[in-house]
């Protein structure tokens, strides 16, 4: 195999591959060796701790629970911003300057702030203004927050999804005598959402990730919090992180196949302009705020501008 | 004068700047942290030893589904705790949590410094490798005088994204009681009227220190962009 750094390998080569390999090997069950012995000494590879979790119960009451808060934060989170980001993303697209800066400016304002915080200021304004009760509460803070997050920067995906539609669209339908609210509803919008599905369904690996802020800040009962309780009970720190941790793989890792084979999909059908926002476009969208966007929105310079960081890719 | 120490008496005893600066702090040692674990497992993502290539792959997808504040708390109960590590910080437990959460920040962070270099080297096309070769260039001199010099170019954006998600993911740090900005956020929210006010001080603190680093090094990515 030959890539821009290195030719396919000769016999010398070869020869030093192999070494490199039995060094990587042996450095590699070092590494786990000294893993295993810590955690031995720690008394944590003892069955008594990794036990719990071949019981019905410790997942029925702890685990599954749990799983259930950290699912439905999520999905509410993503239902309400949808909506909320789609909003946002064409009412920064719009031709009007008085829609497209506020609009901007609300975005990039709440792209560049921590979730955490809005969580926190969510749940405040919540205890003091609502007399929702201390067990349902933190529900509301962690989803009020993911929304806030989320939705402007589902609007980034949305807008991109339309900016990276080709032009002659635009050009065609407004030649057909349609409207601009018709040409945004009939021609851009449903040709944008078979662009922007990939990238949509990986913003939800970023959603369920960040439910385990209200599980360790805002005493929100999801997966992150369940471990706790159950750890409690039955005094097995380590297996409970592994065991949560992997659940939270499994989900998030079953999330973004689902978006990969959705975008291969899409990339293959006939229909559409064969334009898709990848998984991977996203993920610069969200870890992400797109560096040289952030100024550009705030000071208004609107659809023309911005583009080529998001769109053309 | 009046209004004004009217208006913000709610600061009073309380050490905003301070607890940014544990912020700026975080996101620094972090930074540095992630970037050389990341150079490390993108060199390994893309070597020619499979072996290499599949370690880098299954830490970055295992690292990149793991929810940060798993990690983060991971680190203060399990490994401090059960594990006893103490990095130097056996009796002082603020900066035990301060250390441990750059540690976790660092594994987190190291992904996605990884994938963004990787994607950086993605960027130069295999006909500039392959014409450096066919001049005779050796393989350092490939290396060194053709793909570096226009990965390096390609990577500033993405890399400047990944640094202002690091200065907002920071924040995680309070989950283990780091006296960063969303702890000190938290407690005064709890404690003062001010509701609104405070969150705007914090959040505009946050703005203050993440769109210099979008604007800046976005220019710069944009200047230094190798335009094919």
């Amino acid at each position: 195999m030959s890539s821009v750094l290195y030719d396919t390998p000769g016999p010398r080569a070869k020869q030093r591959n192999i070494f490199y390999t039995v060094v990587f090997v042996v450095l590699l069950g070092l590494l786990l060796w000294w893993v295993y012995r810590q955690m031995d000494d720690a008394g944590q590879m003892a069955w008594a701790k990794w036990k719990p979790f071949t019981l019905s119960t410790t997942w029925t009451t702890y685990l599954l629970p749990g799983l259930g808060e950290t699912l439905k934060a999520a999905a509410l989170a993503m239902v309400i911003s949808l909506p909320l980001g789609a909003l946002f993303g064409i009412a920064r697209l719009s031709d009007h300057k008085w829609v497209r800066v506020p609009a901007g400016v609300v975005v990039e304002f709440f792209r560049s702030i921590p979730v955490l915080l809005m969580m926190v200021f969510a749940n405040q304004v919540y205890v003091q203004s609502t007399d929702l009760s201390s067990e349902t509460r933190p529900l509301y803070a962690v989803v009020t927050g993911l929304v806030l997050y989320n939705a402007s920067v589902l609007a980034e995906i949305v807008r991109a999804g339309i900016l990276s539609l080709p032009k002659g669209q635009t050009e065609a339908s407004h030649a057909i005598g349609l409207r601009k609210s018709q040409t945004m509803m009939s021609i851009l919008l449903p040709q944008a959402v078979t662009v922007m599905l990939p990238a949509i369904v990986s913003q939800l690996v970023v959603i369920v990730k960040d439910t385990a802020l209200g599980g360790a800040m805002l005493n929100f009962t999801d997966l992150l919090a369940a471990r706790k309780t159950e750890a409690a009970f039955y005094a097995n720190v380590i297996p409970s992180f592994v065991v949560v941790g992997l659940i939270y793989i499994l989900l998030n890792l079953a999330l973004t196949t689902f978006a990969g084979w959705l975008e291969r999909r899409l990339r293959r059908s006939k229909r559409g302009t064969g334009t898709v926002l990848g998984a991977d476009d996203l993920e610069d969208l969200n870890t992400a705020e797109l560096g040289g966007v952030v100024g550009v929105g705030v000071t208004g310079a609107g659809a023309g501008g911005p583009v080529d960081d998001v769109g053309k890719r | 004068m009046e209004a004004r120490e009217i208006v913000f008496d709610f600061l009073e005893g309380y050490d905003v700047l301070a607890a940014f600066w544990v912020t700026v702090k975080l996101t620094l040692f972090s930074a540095i942290g992630s970037l050389v674990w990341g150079t490390l497992l993108a060199g390994m993502r893309v070597s020619p030893v499979p072996l290499m290539r599949g370690f880098g792959t299954f830490y970055v997808n295992t690292v990149r589904n793991i929810p940060l504040t798993v990690i983060i708390v991971f680190s203060s109960l399990g490994l401090a705790d059960v594990f006893g590590m103490t990095l130097g910080a056996s009796d002082d437990f603020d900066a035990l949590s301060f250390r441990l959460s750059i540690l976790g920040l660092s594994a987190y962070t190291a992904a996605f410094v990884c994938e963004a270099l990787r994607s950086g080297i993605n960027t130069v096309p295999m006909g500039q490798a392959e014409a450096a070769r066919a001049l005779g260039l050796s393989f350092t001199q490939v290396l060194t005088l053709i793909v570096l010099p226009q990965a390096f170019r390609a990577v500033i954006v993405p890399l400047a994204n990944v640094l202002i998600a690091l200065t907002k993911n920071t924040t995680v740090a309070a989950a283990i009681g780091v006296g960063e900005a969303a702890l000190l956020m938290k407690e005064m929210i709890e404690n003062e009227a001010q509701t609104v006010l405070i969150a705007f001080i914090f959040a505009l603190g946050f703005v203050v220190l993440t769109l210099p680093m979008g604007l800046v090094l976005g220019w710069l990515g944009k200047r230094l962009a190798v335009k094919r």
